[in-house]
């Protein structure tokens, strides 16, 4: 793998994990969402490059869908889903921002010694993707643990499909059917998350999941 | 001859950044206020006022010990050092052994523990209610300037600034992420270590929120002169630090010719008025946090700090 | 010949793909209920026929003695749901919890769901199967959530969380997985289809594929309901209209274990790679022991099912853990008997909540004095469920205790208890609500159709007494083939 090429591929996905901190970070929920309109476009110019280095021409497909979809439109519909509905701005956290970011740290080295001793037979790059891959996965999940508020949820979701990508584009020649249809989950996942935010809204005063929790069996009817 | 030539260059860092070190605090003040529309004073003021303050009257509280009076100096003495250790316009110098990442945290460290000290000592609120401030930011800035120093000499084999610098120079070193997130976990260090906006205001004396004011409040005269001088020259330090370490382009190596020195003097000027321009670029940009918030930014330097070191060990392995 | 089976392949997909379609435009319940019934039908006599003649394997789609069986299994029941379904959803017009809109919009998505299940059985490509599964959650979702109350819409966005991190996790194993093919396979398609990863598996790394392995018995599991990550099963069975809840229990669990038996073998044709069973087993253990323990306080009358339903997947993903030919044989007969008898069930339990107007256990009393065939049928259905001769279930577990006995006497115990306390508290339960006074509740008869139930119970009650030989035979050789 020649210096550059390298550099540049190491950069753009060392990048994503970076951004998933920063959305560890956040407290504030349009913060969250602009940051994560950031961790998408890393993720287009992460695959955009895969695919110039690759030769792989069918990444630049997979690098449009998330551009389109993720970069723009999730973000902007979050946007107004959240001014609609009148959610509250601050995200409230489990433990505090510097805890969380300590286990989030902690899952980074954990994705690192995972990753790396299984693909010592894979090339260079790919394998690298691998484990900044699986570290994206990994804090996405959990931002989904440590926020309890619906959008958060959905972002913490999202943050963790990009690392999906990520994965699928270092995995050389990994067949288009497959990215095809992730940016199409997506999309659906979108329709179903925008209809879900709106009925939650009708039926419920919070998207907050502790509200919904609260609610279970044994207390019904 | 070769040995006095050396301990000249040497000498003329020493003094370089004595003589820098205010003109660099007037710099980073007057382009604020010209961001700010406002004319502003001259790049030359602290000079006047360092003048201005030496010739009075140092003035002591009754409940002032030795430690009040003697911290000053300490402080200077140490920020001083630290100083003239980093590599400025040449690397190599002849104490460029002694000038290693860890020796300077350790200096830097004792000049903030005296500091603290000095501040509880008249005994009045102020001087309590800072010190114990100062303690905290201390207490995650420390860590996360380790971390970077961590990432630093993993990447280079070595503590020693010199060494780092020439490193960078070469081209192995590549494009890497770690190298990155050790720039953004500095540049955060450097801003709480300095006071500067986000974390503290150097400008102000508001009770709720100032920090390395409330601690020099009871200084006066030629005390207070040296302690201004000091933060100046702390200031300066973490420019050089950041020059030397992230753009070391135009530096001279010791030993070369005096055009070379020349020019890493004309370059090393440069760095020191880009960094000021940006320092003051972003201090008129951002609003201060509330000294709530403060534990949360040095945290995340901190982890930033942390995850540079760790994803280092990813790229270590191609 | 390969031409009639490239065609029942085809209708298979065919069907219920151009079904949603009409059943999106086409107005009118009646027509909506008929037409899905039709078409579950076709898709069935095309199941049917694949059994006679088999097209050959593509790099997309694929036949063989293991889904063949699935298949066929998927699209019986999905028939008789479907017939159930259509008494079950003219009453809840009528009491008005559903729209004529909403009802259009359940039928097309019911034969979306069925074409999801048929193309992840028949995929040949680890990517396509993915694909389905994570559509066949998404259908199954919007499902859940079709009565918009707010105890069902909790349960949909519960569901649609916990199944989106599955797939997600899923998706991470099968890049693995095509990460170990790929320096042996080459790239591209081949590196992802079920044969040529079969054939070649012994030159994978092993490192990476156990670690795939992982994320996928995860995710996958996750979709089938094993423990740690079952929270949405009992939310999204209760709330959802119940012939969902039977598909539900019936098939999709079914669908996702089979993924994961899928990844078992390609993991057991790799002699370096870790034993997959261990985890299988530890899995399956807990959540038999776990949903045994919850039947106990369950107060509602499909969530306790629900749990049941864990139960019997901790069974089987246990018995093909265990491995060998006579635990695959019982994980294979009891993953047919399971899905017969708990749809069985459900189509009794739904009838049931909608002649008493609710799904609360204390209030459902002597059912077999006031509804005699549905009472009975439940009776008849919880027998099976729970074990007792002379139903097929009992035949099946008893396999999986003896096996399990004559190997490992030390897990036979937890088994065994976890089978125990399960029977218990069904029959216990059961008891309350066939037997009990009845109470003043309403006694009208309600319009049940039940052809379906009857089916379905006198299926496993012939599977109980008799097992036709072929049928055997060629569980046997399933059972080999899952090593």
């Amino acid at each position: 793998m020649h210096g550059l090429a390298f550099d540049i591929a190491h950069l753009l996905a060392g990048g994503m994990v970076v951004v998933s901190f920063l959305l560890l970070y956040q407290v504030r929920l349009f913060a969250l969402i602009n940051v994560f309109a950031l961790h998408s476009l890393v993720l287009v110019l992460a695959v955009g490059w895969q695919a110039t280095i690759q030769e792989a021409h069918h990444l630049y497909v997979t690098a449009g869908i998330a551009l389109i979809f993720k970069a723009i439109l999730i973000p902007t519909a979050l946007h107004r889903i959240v001014r609609r509905l009148g959610i509250h701005r601050t995200l409230e956290v489990v433990g505090g921002v510097g805890l969380n970011m300590l286990a989030g740290a902690a899952l980074v080295a954990l994705a690192i010694l995972v990753m790396l001793p299984v693909t010592t037979t894979a090339d260079v790059l790919a394998r690298e993707d691998l484990a900044f891959a699986l570290a994206v996965v990994l804090l996405g999940l959990w931002l989904m643990v440590i926020r309890h508020n619906a959008v958060s949820l959905v972002i913490g979701f999202m943050s963790l499909e990009n690392g999906l990508v990520l994965a699928a584009a270092g995995a050389r020649g990994m067949p288009l059917a497959v990215e095809i249809s992730i940016a199409f989950s997506v999309l659906i996942a979108l329709i179903v998350i925008g209809v879900f935010l709106f009925r939650i809204r009708e039926r419920f005063d919070s998207v907050d999941m502790q509200a919904m929790d609260s609610f279970r069996e044994g207390r019904r009817r | 001859m070769a040995l006095i030539t050396d301990y000249l260059v040497q000498g003329c860092q020493m003094l370089l950044v004595l003589l820098l070190a205010p003109l660099l605090t007037g710099w980073v003040r007057t382009i604020k206020a010209q961001l700010l529309r406002r004319r502003g004073p001259s790049p030359l003021q602290p000079y006047r006022d360092l003048l201005k303050l030496l010739r009075k009257e140092a003035l002591l509280a009754d409940s002032a010990s030795w430690l009040f009076r003697v911290a000053p100096y300490l402080i200077f003495a140490a920020l001083w050092v630290a100083a003239a250790l980093v590599p400025t316009f040449a690397s190599g110098l002849l104490f460029s052994w002694t000038a290693d990442l860890i020796a300077i945290v350790a200096l830097l460290g004792s000049a903030r523990f005296f500091l603290a000290l000095a501040g509880l000592d008249v005994g009045t609120s102020f001087g309590g209610i800072g010190s114990s401030r100062e303690m905290m930011i201390a207490s995650l800035a420390e860590p996360a300037m380790l971390m970077i120093v961590f990432t630093l000499s993993l990447l280079a084999g070595t503590t020693e600034l010199s060494a780092i610098a020439q490193f960078m120079l070469t081209a192995e070193v590549g494009l890497r992420v770690s190298l990155a997130l050790a720039l953004l976990a500095l540049i955060m260090v450097a801003i709480a270590e300095n006071a500067r906006i986000p974390v503290d205001n150097p400008a102000t004396h508001l009770e709720l929120t100032m920090v390395h004011e409330a601690m020099v409040l009871e200084y006066s005269g030629r005390h207070l002169a040296l302690i201004e001088l000091a933060a100046s020259l702390k200031l300066l330090l973490y420019l050089s630090l950041l020059g030397c370490i992230f753009i070391p382009w135009g530096m001279a190596t010791a030993g070369e010719s005096w055009t070379a020195y020349l020019i890493g003097v004309a370059a090393y000027l440069g760095k020191l008025a880009l960094g000021g321009f940006l320092l003051a670029l972003f201090e008129t940009s951002i609003a201060k946090m509330r000294v709530f918030r403060v534990d949360q930014f040095l945290g995340a330097a901190l982890m930033l700090g942390l995850l540079g070191a760790l994803l280092l060990f990813v790229s270590r392995s191609r | 010949m390969n031409a009639l089976g490239f065609l029942a392949v085809t209708a298979l997909l065919i069907v219920p793909a151009s079904a949603t379609v009409v059943l999106m435009l086409a107005p009118g319940y009646r027509f909506g209920a008929r037409l899905n019934v039709s078409a579950a039908l076709l898709s069935l006599l095309a199941a049917i026929t694949l059994l006679g003649w088999r097209p050959e394997a593509n790099l997309y789609l694929r036949v063989d003695d293991f889904n063949i069986y699935l298949i066929v299994l998927n699209n019986l029941v999905s028939f008789t749901t479907s017939v159930f379904s259509a008494s079950y959803i003219a009453h809840e017009l009528e009491t008005g919890r559903l729209t004529p809109a909403y009802l259009r919009f359940y039928h097309a998505m019911y034969q979306a769901l069925l074409f999801a299940m048929n193309l992840a059985l028949l995929a040949n490509n680890i990517g396509l199967l993915w694909v389905a599964i994570e559509l066949a959650t998404l259908i199954t979702v919007l499902m859940v959530g079709l009565y918009r109350t707010r105890a069902a819409l909790e349960a949909a966005w519960k569901y649609f969380i916990l199944g989106s991190l599955g797939i997600a996790l899923a998706l991470f194993g099968t890049i693995l997985v095509y990460l170990a093919a790929q320096p042996v396979v080459g790239e591209g398609l081949p590196a992802m289809a079920w044969d040529q990863l079969l054939a070649k598996a012994d030159a994978f790394e092993p490192a990476l594929l156990n670690l795939a392995f992982v994320f996928l018995l995860l995710g996958y599991g996750t979709k089938a309901g094993l423990v740690p990550l079952h929270a949405w099963l009992p939310d999204a069975h209760a709330e959802g209209p119940t012939p969902i809840s039977a598909v539900l229990s019936g098939l999709l669990l079914n669908v996702a274990l089979y993924a994961v038996l899928r990844f078992k073998m390609l993991m057991s044709a790799n002699s370096h790679a870790l034993a997959p069973g261990p985890l299988m087993v530890g899995l399956g253990l807990l959540s038999l022991l776990f949903a045994g323990l919850m039947l106990y306080r369950r107060g509602d009358i499909k969530r306790l099912f629900a749990y049941s339903s864990i139960e019997h997947m901790g069974i089987i993903t246990f018995a093909f853990g265990m491995g060998g030919p006579l635990a695959n044989f019982a994980g294979l007969l009891h993953m047919t008997m399971h899905s017969l008898t708990k749809s069985a069930i459900f189509f009794t339990v739904g009838h049931i909540a909608q002649a008493k107007g609710t799904q609360r256990i204390s209030t459902i009393r002597g059912l077999t004095v006031t509804h005699p065939v549905l009472g009975w049928g439940l009776v008849a259905g919880v027998i099976a469920i729970a074990g007792m001769p002379p139903f097929g279930v009992f035949t099946s577990e008893f396999l999986v205790v003896s096996s399990t006995f004559a190997r490992q006497p030390l897990l036979a115990l937890p088994l065994a208890l976890g089978l125990l306390l399960a029977f218990g508290t069904l029959l216990w339960r059961l008891h309350g609500m066939a037997f009990g006074k009845p109470d003043s509740g309403p006694v009208a008869p309600v319009q049940a159709s039940i052809l379906p139930m009857l089916t379905h119970l006198a299926l496993v009650l012939i599977a109980g007494i008799w097992l036709p030989g072929p049928l055997v035979a060629w569980f046997k050789n399933v059972a080999a083939l899952l090593g």
